[in-house]
């Protein structure tokens, strides 16, 4: 065997472990029910984790990752059992679909996986903790409410304040637990502490660990978002094979998991969908904003370290809590969460609130740290107007996430005591209005889409240059532009609700406002093409997909203004049309550019570089699938097709689109998966790149990659324009001029 | 020039074929109201300055992609165009006129959209989880399907009891929301005879989508026709407790989740429910006598059949009688 390739061997151990889970799973199933069925969750489930644990052993021998995979799969087979039994022992019924057995497994399988790969660390220990936060907590309230004579056990085992309040303490426990707070109570006993943690750890490891190099965050922000960006695409595969065809197939009346049927599992899958891919829009361009703009500004770190890290460490609870809204009987209402419906919900829905609400802390401080970092650490001779553009873009991101997260945060807020308490804000029987809830709902998450959308733009704009050669054409509008539309994005939120029954003659002025925006993203658009022209334009694996974002992006903007003229947006709204648009903007504002800023600046972490070959295959098979996914959802949104549903008319003719959209979904997942795949494979078996690959100006580039821990021995000073690429005779943007100092007081 | 006089061509090629291309397919389904031709009117200007935007941002860009490449071997720069301050206020200044334009249009197109009808037929609308219903004040009837006559316009008095929906049906173009609490007006002026459907478009719940019910536009004879035959079936079926019973399902919007036919729905099916034993969710099974079903819609958790979503059902706070005449027509179900 020893002639044989680690990939060989993976692949083929995989389809082996597959075939040998599936039957096993089968067997259980038989043993559970009596009889042979081929199609059921149980074995699918089995063959998806037996596989993945094979292909590494395979792969990698028993390693670190194997062997947490292999806790994994144990870790959800015994908490999958005990959360059986504690439900045996508290409904008196053995329910096999239970939640408190889906509860369980999911949470055990988590820690396990931690734990068997790196054993105690901050991931593991924070995990750990926060299951018994979260337990304590809910056994505390619920003796209270059994003390009452209250009634303390639901379907879900615990009532819903013992789950809120234990969603919250569980949240609490993981930053005690996992350390993230630790300096600062060191502090506060009058202890120093050093700023660098992570050179105890090799390697990998300090990646599961606390640190506080924003290098370091960086790269743990990025991959906690690609684990939750492929979450949440699963979460679409399974909803989009339910669309193929019309009629329910197997999301149906009669099935039952987690405590719901199959349309309100669609709900809860296509809910959490949405907000599972913004939680993981807002960490993946934290993580790139955190790698790049330290080294772009020349600092050494972010302002504040300890505030960085944390930050992203309570993102990882919150998105804990997310998942367990799917278990905990999930929630109908999709990510909006309007009430009354999400003030009837099941329990699911608190927790949903509880992450957001968590996971916007995040945000908050990320934001504060970058806008400081910003304004207090560039290099000597770095003006605003010599800052390289992503930085501008930054800046403008930061300003709308620091000012208006605590909407949403505090719209959810209020639903989740209007549910506790009984407090009506938006219950009309006791003088609430719900039309109240969207209006504060929008104010923050209308700007919030251009806080998904400015980093990626300002991605596109920052690359542009060193692959058309050329000076970014009219840098200042472009960093004005960025500001312009954060502005405005402030002014426009009730376009959302033109059909909501707000007052008449609102509409008027939120249309005008709204058509502003395209006034600053044209600026972009048009500086975006007068760069390209007359460049020397090469097209290496991160400018395709710079390129693919602008296109798609502009499909995005074009199919915007239709929506905030009023009267053609009252037959727009709430339709796929809106869905084709809102993924046109996030793929072309966000997913390409995520995609092309990881292809360009891995080598700067790594050293190596990603495989160009399976770079072009991954942009060649999303693009054009994205495409007919998107047009496909526009021409029936605007034919009939309604946002949200499960099942449509199967009148409307609309089965051939579907299916056709579905296999382009497909098409996107498999992509991604080669993506992946590369990122994970190039860590190791990528080929060389620690010199400046992309012929950049940019000072990141002038030293040797990987970056080292400090960043850069010499501090530089900026002697130019950041992008003055083909100057006859060459011109430089920094200069290097002394030591850096210690970082170590 | 040569490079902008080849683009300027393409741009003009490709936006009138893009726009031309995008009109055969046909966008929007038939316009069978006086409001979806303001609607539409506005939608083919909108179309047409996306076809011309688009082609204006991707041709030049695909043209430097193919003209402006590095070539093999090469490896020096483009030219040094750091930027071009007219050029930047004109693409700031000619979309802000541009967009005024679109404004001043949305709101005349509103505004034509809006326009009452001080003699507008009112028709009340009560939507539910998930079931909608529609009452002729006038005339007394209640009826789950809409029927309205030729060009005459309308005004639909919308309410919910429960969640925010949204009324919509794609031939009119116009949407509104149900809100509870408040009553919200829809205003449409039917232009073309034919069924349609009124969609939910708001989620309302797990059974959203199937929040579903007929649009019938009838020319004037046809509509006072069903009118009176309604009003004769309403008459009739007041003086037995079965119709009285089954105008109760309907004006409760109950057969919104339960079938009188055996279908599968939201809720249980009625057909050949009375006397059968039923299987609860605790694995018990009960009679449906009168005492089971009165419960079940006075206190519909109290007994929970099994395969149903639970505590899906509200409870209908409804008189003896009513109840009585309810359980009097689910007996003729068989």
């Amino acid at each position: 065997m020893k002639s044989v390739s680690p990939a060989i061997r993976g692949w083929l151990s995989f389809a082996i472990g597959a075939v040998i889970a599936y039957l096993v799973g089968m067997g259980l199933v038989f043993l559970a029910s009596g009889s042979w069925t081929y199609l059921h969750l149980v074995p699918v489930l089995f063959a998806t984790f037996g596989s993945v644990t094979a292909y590494s052993w395979g792969a990698s021998g028993y390693s670190p990752i194997t062997k947490g995979f292999v806790w994994l799969d144990l870790g959800s087979l015994i908490g999958f059992a005990l959360g059986l039994g504690i439900d045996l022992l508290v409904q008196g019924t053995l329910d096999w679909v239970a939640p408190t057995a889906s509860l369980f497994a999911l949470l055990f399988g988590f820690t396990a996986f931690f734990l068997g790969v790196a054993g105690f660390n901050a991931a593991s220990k924070g995990l750990i903790w926060q299951i018994i936060g979260t337990l304590l907590a809910a056994i505390f309230v619920s003796v209270i409410r059994a003390a009452m004579g209250l009634t303390w056990s639901g379907p879900f085992l615990f009532s819903e304040p013992a789950w809120v309040l234990g969603g919250f303490m569980g949240v609490l426990f993981f930053l005690g637990g996992s350390g993230a707070v630790d300096d600062w109570f060191k502090w506060a006993r009058g202890i120093d502490t050093p700023e660098h943690h992570e050179e105890h750890y090799s390697g990998w490891e300090k990646y599961l660990h606390i640190s506080y190099d924003h290098k370091v965050i960086g790269i743990q922000y990025t991959v906690t978002a690609l684990f939750l960006i492929s979450v949440g695409g699963l979460f679409a595969l399974i909803f989009r094979t339910e669309l193929a065809a019309s009629q329910l197939q197997f999301l149906t009346l009669d099935m039952k998991l987690f405590g719901q049927n199959g349309p309100q599992l669609y709900n809860s899958f296509m809910s959490l969908h949405g907000m599972i891919m913004i939680v993981s829009i807002l960490l993946g361009m934290a993580g790139i904003t955190n790698f790049v703009v330290p080294l772009l500004l020349g600092a050494q770190d972010m302002a504040f370290p300890r505030l960085n890290s944390f930050a992203f460490w309570i993102s990882v609870p919150a998105s804990v809590l997310l998942l367990m809204s799917l278990v905990l009987g999930g929630f109908d209402t999709g990510w909006t969460g309007y009430p009354p419906l999400s003030a009837r919900a099941p329990v699911g829905m608190q927790m949903f609130f509880l992450g957001v609400f968590t996971a916007g802390w995040s945000s908050i401080l990320g934001a504060l740290n970058n806008i400081v970092t910003v304004v207090r650490m560039r290099s000597k001779g770095m003006t605003a107007f010599r800052m390289p553009i992503f930085v501008w873009a930054a800046i403008a991101t930061s300003i709308i996430a620091l000012t208006a997260t605590q909407f949403i945060g505090l719209a959810f807020q209020m639903v989740m005591f209007q549910r506790l308490f009984g407090m009506g804000f938006f219950d009309p029987a006791k003088g609430g209005n719900p039309v109240l809830f969207q209006h504060l709902f929008w104010f923050y998450s209308h700007p919030a889409v251009y806080v998904f959308i400015l980093p990626g733009l300002g991605v596109i704009s920052e690359l542009l240059p060193v692959f058309a050669r050329k000076p970014l054409f009219g840098y200042r509008w472009i960093a004005m532009s960025s500001l312009a539309i954060a502005l405005v994005g402030f002014l426009v939120w009730a376009h959302h609700m033109f059909a909501s029954g707000m007052n008449e003659y609102l509409r008027v002025p939120f249309m005008y406002s709204t058509l502003l925006v395209a006034i600053p993203t044209g600026v972009k658009f048009f500086s975006w093409v007068a760069t390209l022209w007359k460049g020397k334009i090469w097209a290496p694996t991160p400018m395709l997909f710079v390129l693919g974002g602008i296109v798609v992006f502009l499909l995005g903007g074009l199919t915007g203004p239709p929506n905030a003229t009023v009267s053609t947006d009252l037959h727009l709204t709430d339709t796929y049309f809106i869905v084709g648009h809102f993924h046109d903007t996030i793929f072309g504002g966000f997913v390409f550019p995520f995609f092309a800023a990881i292809y360009y600046w891995f080598p700067k972490a790594t050293g190596r570089r990603m495989n160009e070959t399976l770079g072009k295959i991954h942009f060649w098979l999303m693009t054009p699938a994205f495409f007919v996914l998107t047009f496909g959802m526009m021409r029936i949104g605007l034919l009939g097709m309604r946002r949200r549903i499960v099942d449509y008319d199967p009148a409307l003719n609309f089965d051939y689109t579907h299916l056709v959209m579905t296999v382009g979904g497909f098409l996107i997942a498999i992509s991604v998966l080669i993506f992946i795949y590369n990122f994970f494979n190039s860590i190791k078996n990528g080929e060389k790149a620690e010199g400046n690959i992309w012929n950049s100006r940019s000072p990141e580039w002038q030293v040797p990659s990987p970056m080292p821990t400090h960043n850069y021995d010499q501090l530089f000073e900026v002697v130019g324009e950041p992008y003055d690429y083909g100057l006859p005779g060459g011109s430089k943007y920094v200069e290097f001029i002394a030591p850096a100092k210690s970082k170590h007081p | 020039m040569g490079h902008f006089l080849v683009v300027g061509i393409l741009v003009i090629v490709v936006a009138v074929l893009t726009y031309f291309g995008l009109d055969a397919v046909g966008l929007m389904p038939v316009q069978a109201s006086a409001q979806s031709v303001s609607i539409d009117w506005l939608w083919n200007w909108e179309i047409i300055a996306i076809s011309f935007l688009f082609s204006l941002i991707v041709v030049p860009m695909i043209y430097s992609l193919i003209v402006f490449r590095r070539k093999k071997g090469e490896t020096g720069d483009g030219e040094h165009i750091e930027g071009n301050t007219p050029l930047e206020i004109g693409w700031t200044v000619v979309p802000l006129l541009i967009v005024l334009v679109f404004a001043y249009m949305g709101a005349y197109s509103l505004g034509d959209i809006r326009r009452a009808d001080p003699d507008a037929l009112v028709i009340n609308v009560k939507a539910q989880q998930w079931v909608w219903t529609f009452e002729y004040p006038e005339y007394g009837i209640i009826s789950k399907e809409l029927h309205l006559p030729l060009n005459q316009q309308v005004v639909l008095k919308m309410q919910s009891t429960d969640v925010i929906h949204s009324f919509w049906v794609p031939e009119f173009r116009i949407k509104q929301d149900v809100v509870p609490g408040r009553v919200t007006e829809y205003r449409i002026t039917p232009t073309l005879i034919g069924d349609y459907k009124v969609r939910c478009a708001e989620l309302c719940g797990s059974s959203h989508y199937s929040m579903e019910s007929p649009v019938i536009v009838d020319s004037q004879a046809d509509y006072d026709a069903w009118i009176t035959a309604q009003s004769a079936i309403a008459a009739e079926a007041a003086k037995t407790p079965e119709g009285q019973g089954q105008l109760l399902t309907v004006r409760n919007g109950c057969i919104g989740c339960h079938s009188v036919d055996g279908a599968r729905m939201t809720g249980p099916t009625w057909f050949g429910l009375y006397g059968e034993n039923v299987e609860l969710a605790d694995g018990s099974t009960v009679v449906a006598d009168d005492a089971y079903l009165a419960e079940s819609i006075l206190n519909p958790q109290a007994k929970e059949v099994a395969g149903f979503a639970p505590t899906v059902m509200p409870p209908f706070a409804l008189s003896e009688t009513e109840i009585a005449n309810i359980v009097a027509y689910l007996k003729t179900l068989k």
